[in-house]
């Protein structure tokens, strides 16, 4: 079936694919034609077109009127986009595909296909990546997305050895490039080229650098660890500045001739690099820090905000670009400077709608700019073959990659605190792609003053089909083959975000006591002023409350939890379940065995959020409503999660005292659903009346002091009134319903000493059922928080649930 | 820097704690210097309070420690317990824990374990909780560590989620504390070793 399905698809896609393009071509032939035709001989066309002004001579009204030249250029682009887009549709339909070659390079295939039937119909290729669109249109949004999801913190621990690598590496393999071709032509390698050697370092400069799309594009699928990631990519990055200064340096000298170049050039053209690096840089902050003040203010147009995110984006790397300045850089920065504000500021939708377009928009930009290059290579025009030339140049790049990067980290290693590894090394050297940028500068020489351009773009063709496709396809078994250390994943857990906070504190404490200025020194007293001033200019009062990282990470636990719970207990049917109090369910047949005993629950709550209809569900889902402003939270999820784990308590320790077996009985656990339905739903009703007959059980508690607690949602307080200190705590009940097969759980270590339905003795009335000490425990919230841990649907006993009910006794409340 | 009469051998047992550490001569001279500079009274040892005022006394000279949010744990955490004061030999041992982990370095089992190995760091960051140095992280040792934090920002309600959450996923013996183990396990992904170094200490 689904065999059947791929073919189906591939067959449309192709069939669509062909028609179209042959449509397009076809039309754009005619439109050539008759443009020319039209000039010459106006009403020769058999098409009816008006345009133009000198156009054909109607004769009567046209009805319907084909008005090609109207719609041209948009249609044109319109198209293009459908067809990369069809193109990516095609090749993600079969993932063994896509998991050994990369998709970048199955699109460049793609467009060899593409290119191949164009020049067929039309004898001559109509579509090309020309550099403006290129450089205006595709590469500001991959490189604001870029910027955008930057991990900073990474990024500049790790920022010296990225500039190292940008910008020397970058040099020398220019420098390397450039002259060992020259070398070579001198030496008659290449046969009868008319460069010099400026030119060949022109060359070098445009082909030294490391693309951060094909970065992108290759790395994502392999996974590498994130310290070589954001080495690699950091440098493909921050090499724009190198790479334009020396780009228009050499282009600048090749203008001027060999003679002209004295130290004042050379000196010039040092200076411009910083000009250009820190102007771009400093051209991105200050976009930047617009954005955000920008959101900040944006409170009343929350529907547009993500566009002002985009606009000014642009508006920095085209500002940038018109002073001449390094537009990647520029962008970059202020993606990576505005990030954590408009976070912030921004409400949740329009991060979300922010982080998604711009995903949309890189990844198409990405596929297009593939697709093309692939186009591009047909094209019969520009192609002068040199063996020598474009061989040499291949084994070049390739080998001063390796020397470069060697040689930089060995020097590195000396400095780091985590030196780089060898075997780090040969990823970070053979994953120096490059990409559509070098291309673009190629394309961009002048021909009068290069006479040998053709013969460059040719050579730097090869040079990115070379690395995307081969690399790109070698790259994932070399990973693995060298057992490169992969990007850790795992989940986020609380605990590792705080020992992160209680390392940095740590290390600043360790540096000021050994009395030291060191890395964490500085990067503490960023932060600080950053606290102090940036935060308060930049972000929203609103919004400062609640930037704690290690806050943010819960709020993110929490949400997940959530979201998790609804979505099983949507998927499990959850509706029928509330309305229909004594609805029989199957468990067996509907769930699996593993998951019956945490249904009741799961159903019970999580249809809070979604139905509102019964009466029940209405109250918990108002008090969820209410929990959903951004400081409360912490509260609704709470709630959700305390009845979450009571079914799971329930039914494990039923008839065990040692250890806790899922209960596989179908008509117990029936009748427990059913209880615990009908109580809840008491417990509901006199809750929200406030109707309590209220019933005291005592329990003898190891330790002391229960102090009143502060109740959120506003609840009655009459039920604290009867905690008391001393030894015992009061449970209050407000229904009178007692359910043996429901024991409290005091204490962990009671369970393994006194069955709990034993235990019975001890107590001077009976046991709280459950749910109603769920109705007990709100006003409890903000002690009993062992809920909050995610529902851990595993075969060994978490036991969480069941202390989750117990220690609340034993704890020492804090008044707030 | 640099005056003459202070050399590595005036320092008493400069050798053993260097061998002990691992530090280097110039590392030993330097952080004797510091010793010096923070030893106000001149008397060779570092006191935590003094006495009659309890104003914290030696550490009290770095300034940004009182800035810390953790200042006063990392500042008990140079005193053994109980004792009151430090000498040179254990400030150079603390600090030595920072020293970064030597990569290829091969021991002999007569040998002790490093002063700088991840057990070690570990053990130290776990020292940064457990203030009663009863082995166990307990509830309320987390919720003082995080509410001098985090606590401006966040309210107690929440800190309590946070730190209730924090043990429900470290604790794996339900026994609600975190040990020392369940510590190192929860942070088994984590690369101690560079997240625990600081540079220069090499």
């Amino acid at each position: 079936m689904q065999r059947c399905g791929y073919v189906h698809l591939w067959l449309l896609g192709s069939v669509l694919l062909i028609c179209l393009i042959s449509g397009v071509t076809r039309v754009n032939g005619d439109v050539a034609l008759t443009h020319q035709e039209s000039r010459l001989n106006p009403s020769k066309s058999n098409l009816n077109q008006t345009e133009h002004g000198h156009g054909s001579v109607i004769t009567g009204i046209p009805i319907v009127t084909f008005k090609w030249h109207h719609v041209e250029t948009p249609y044109l682009v319109a198209l293009w986009i459908l067809v990369a887009g069809l193109g990516k549709l095609v090749i993600e339909a079969n993932h063994h595909v896509t998991s050994v070659i990369p998709e970048s390079a199955l699109l460049i295939c793609f467009g060899f296909i593409l290119g191949g039937i164009i020049w067929g119909a039309d004898k001559v290729q109509t579509f090309k990546l020309t550099p403006t669109v290129f450089f205006f249109y595709l590469l500001p949004q991959i490189i604001l997305d870029a910027g955008y999801s930057m991990p900073n913190k990474l990024f500049f621990s790790n920022m010296g050895a990225i500039l190292i690598y940008a910008v020397i590496g970058t040099c020398w393999n220019a420098a390397s490039l450039g002259l060992s071709l020259w070398g070579c032509h001198k030496g008659g390698a290449m046969g009868d080229l008319d460069l010099g050697l400026l030119q060949y370092l022109l060359f070098g400069s445009l082909m030294a650098a490391v693309d951060p799309v094909a970065v992108i594009a290759v790395f994502e699928q392999v996974h590498v660890n994130e310290v070589l990631f954001i080495m690699v990519f950091g440098e493909s990055l921050l090499n724009d500045g190198v790479t334009v200064v020396l780009f228009n340096v050499f282009d600048a000298f090749v203008s001027l001739g060999g003679d002209k170049i004295d130290a004042v050039e050379i000196i010039k053209g040092i200076i411009s690099f910083f000009v250009v690096a820190f102007g771009g840089s400093l051209v991105g902050f200050v976009f930047g820090l617009l954005i955000s003040l920008l959101t900040r203010c944006t409170k009343n147009i929350q529907i547009i905000e993500p566009g002002f995110v985009f606009v000014l984006g642009y508006l920095a790397y085209l500002t940038a670009e018109m002073l001449s300045l390094s537009a990647i850089l520029s962008i970059v920065f202020c993606g990576m400077c505005c990030q954590k504000y408009i976070n912030s500021n921004m409400d949740e939708r329009s991060v979300t709608t922010v982080r998604y377009v711009m995903k949309v928009l890189a990844n198409g930009s990405e596929t297009i700019i593939f697709v093309f290059l692939g186009i591009s290579a047909i094209d019969k025009e520009i192609w002068v073959w040199n063996t020598g030339f474009i061989l040499l140049t291949l084994l070049f790049v390739l080998v001063y990659r390796f020397i470069g990067v060697f040689f930089l980290t060995w020097i590195l290693n000396k400095f780091r605190l985590v030196p780089v590894e060898l075997i780090d090394q040969v990823i970070m050297s053979y994953g120096g792609l490059r990409g559509a940028v070098a291309y673009g500068l190629a394309v961009m020489l002048d021909e009068n003053k290069i006479k040998e351009k053709n013969l460059m773009v040719s050579t730097t063709l090869i040079v990115v089909y070379f690395t995307v496709i081969l690399q790109g396809i070698t790259m994932k078994p070399l990973v693995n083959w060298l057992k490169v250390k992969r990007a850790a994943v795992g989940e986020l857990t609380l605990i590792e975000k705080v020992q992160d906070k209680v390392f940095d504190h740590m290390l600043v404490a360790i540096e000021d006591i050994s009395g030291q200025i060191g890395h964490n020194y500085m990067r503490d007293k960023w932060n600080n002023f950053e606290e102090k001033w940036m935060t308060c200019i930049l972000m929203k009062p609103s919004a400062r409350k609640n930037r704690d990282y290690v806050f943010k990470v819960f709020h993110k636990l929490n949400l997940k939890d959530a979201m998790r719970y609804v979505t099983e207990g949507e998927r499990r049917g959850s509706l029928e379940f509330v309305r229909n109090e004594t609805a029989f369910i199957d468990f067996k047949k509907k769930f699996d065995d593993d998951f019956s005993e945490v249904m009741p629950d799961i159903m019970a709550d999580t249809s809070d959020d979604y139905n509102p209809v019964p009466s029940v569900s209405l109250e918990m889902h108002e008090q969820t409503m209410n929990g959903m402003r951004p400081l409360e939270d912490v509260n609704s999820h709470h709630l959700l999660q305390q009845h979450l784990y009571k079914g799971r308590k329930q039914h494990r320790h039923r008839y065990s005292r040692s250890h806790f077996d899922v209960n596989k009985d179908e008509n117990e656990v029936q009748e427990i659903f059913q209880r615990t339905m009908r109580t809840r739903l008491e417990s509901f009703k006199s809750g929200k009346m406030g109707v309590a007959p209220l019933k005291h059980i005592t329990k003898h508690l190891k330790k002391d002091q229960q102090q009143k607690v502060r109740m959120p949602n506003g609840k009655s307080l009459d039920k604290s009134k009867t905690y008391h200190s001393g030894d015992e705590v009061s449970f209050i009940h407000p229904a009178g319903i007692e359910n043996p097969a429901f024991m409290p759980d005091l204490d962990p270590m009671a369970q393994v000493q006194i069955p709990p339905w034993l235990a019975e003795a001890e107590v001077d009335s009976s046991m709280v059922a459950p749910s109603q000490r769920a109705q007990l425990r709100l006003p409890w919230t903000p002690s009993n928080l062992r809920r909050l841990a995610p529902l851990r649907i595993s075969a060994h006993s978490t036991d969480s649930f069941m202390l989750a009910d117990a220690p609340c006794l034993n704890e020492t409340f804090t008044i707030p | 820097m640099g005056s003459s009469n202070s050399s590595v051998n005036n320092i008493p047992n400069a050798q053993e704690l260097m061998q002990e550490t691992g530090f280097s001569a110039a590392h030993i001279l330097r952080l004797h210097e510091r010793f010096e500079f923070l030893d106000k009274h001149k008397c060779g040892q570092l006191r935590l309070v003094d006495r009659p005022t309890n104003q914290p006394q030696d550490f009290g000279a770095v300034q940004e420690l009182a800035l810390n949010p953790i200042g006063d744990s990392i500042i008990s955490a140079f005193f053994s317990p109980g004792q009151e004061t430090v000498d040179f030999a254990s400030f150079v041992r603390i600090l030595a824990h920072f020293r970064p982990t030597d990569r290829n370095q091969s021991r002999d089992g007569a040998q002790q374990e490093p002063a700088n190995s991840s057990i070690r760091k570990l053990k130290f960051a776990f020292q940064m909780y457990d203030q009663d140095r009863d082995g166990k992280i307990s509830r309320a040792e987390l919720l003082q560590v995080l509410r001098a934090m985090l606590g401006i920002q966040v309210t107690e309600e929440q800190l309590q989620s946070i730190a209730e959450r924090a043990i429900q996923e470290a604790d794996l013996d339900r026994d609600d504390a975190i040990s020392f183990d369940e510590f190192r396990k929860s942070l088994e992904k984590v690369d101690i070793d560079h997240k625990m170094s600081i540079r220069f200490l090499r």
